[in-house]
């Protein structure tokens, strides 16, 4: 599904942009775990994804927070979704399992962050924010989980 | 979600309101949007399979029409206990309808996996208050 609707206000564009660093917050956080819980003969190379992608994730909440700030909204603290991850997460060991979890974190980061440019391009609202440093920010983080998605693959396919 | 999926929702919301195949008036009416309109993208519903339509009759979802309206009401369903449970907006509904066509199911997916989602998703849905009924008690119950 694509987006059918333009960003409307300074408020939904902040709640897109919370929405955002929560899943980078998920995507810290679940890294985090399977990490933890990462055994086998694969050990390194996917330790090193995690890892990677974990930094990565930190990074882009930081982007994300300095919008935020811009618009004078609350950004969501990190151990509060921590916390969440936690209560809800079911450890995966089996290598498959871990790897596909983190192609869907990537997966679907990319798609949340292809539809928020296509939303605020097709917006005519004049943002608090400035709109060329707030697509610049956004699309360099796209292209990293552009990227991203293809480092979970290429890993995937060495292994099969 | 996109026209399709809003529109699946609608005719499956009706459906069980009518009990049986929807009219084309009343999923317009739904949508709020002309039974032109309607008729047009209930064709096209129809060439991709997810639907029959009979004239007099009305509009009947296939499996595959109802296991996509069942997603597009369960993704509604993960945006406002979303909202509710992780970023504690008091107007939840009326954003979680706004957002409803900007957040993608891949992207539900991934919020689900915080929040305390009931086993009767999308069941608990209220068609006629377009809200989940669930989330409304438990509203209620909060704010005593």
């Amino acid at each position: 599904m694509s987006l059918t609707q333009p960003v409307a206000s300074d408020h939904q564009l902040a709640r897109l942009l919370q929405i955002g660093i929560v899943l980078e917050e998920v995507v810290e956080a679940r890294s985090a775990k399977h990490a933890e819980e990462t055994s086998g003969e694969h050990e390194q190379a996917v330790l090193d994804l995690l890892a990677h992608a974990e930094t990565e994730s930190a990074e882009h909440r930081r982007q994300l927070e300095s919008l935020i700030d811009d618009l004078e909204a609350d950004t969501v603290p990190f151990e509060e979704i921590e916390m969440l991850v936690e209560a809800q997460y079911e450890a995966d060991k089996d290598f498959d399992g871990v790897l596909y979890d983190q192609l869907c974190n990537e997966e679907t980061a990319y798609k949340f962050y292809d539809d928020l440019i296509e939303a605020i391009e097709a917006s005519d609202v004049t943002f608090t924010i400035d709109r060329e440093r707030l697509l610049a920010v956004l699309s360099d983080i796209r292209e990293d989980e552009a990227e991203g998605v293809e480092d979970v693959t290429d890993l995937m396919e060495d292994y099969q | 979600m996109n026209t399709q999926a809003q529109y699946l929702k609608a005719i499956y919301l009706t459906q069980q309101q009518e009990d049986g195949p929807a009219s084309t008036g009343d999923v317009a009416d739904m949508l709020d949007v002309s039974p032109a309109s309607a008729n047009e993208m209930i064709g096209k519903l129809e060439n991709r399979g997810l639907l029959n339509h009979e004239k007099y009759k009305g509009v009947d979802l296939t499996d595959d029409g109802i296991a996509q309206a069942r997603e597009a009401l369960q993704n509604y369903c993960i945006i406002e206990r979303f909202l509710i449970e992780v970023l504690e907006v008091e107007e939840f509904r009326a954003e979680a309808k706004q957002l409803e066509g900007v957040i993608d199911e891949t992207v539900a997916d991934r919020l689900d996996t915080i929040i305390d989602r009931e086993p009767q998703c999308p069941d608990c849905f209220d068609p006629e208050g377009d809200v989940c009924g669930l989330l409304e008690v438990e509203a209620e119950v909060t704010s005593d």
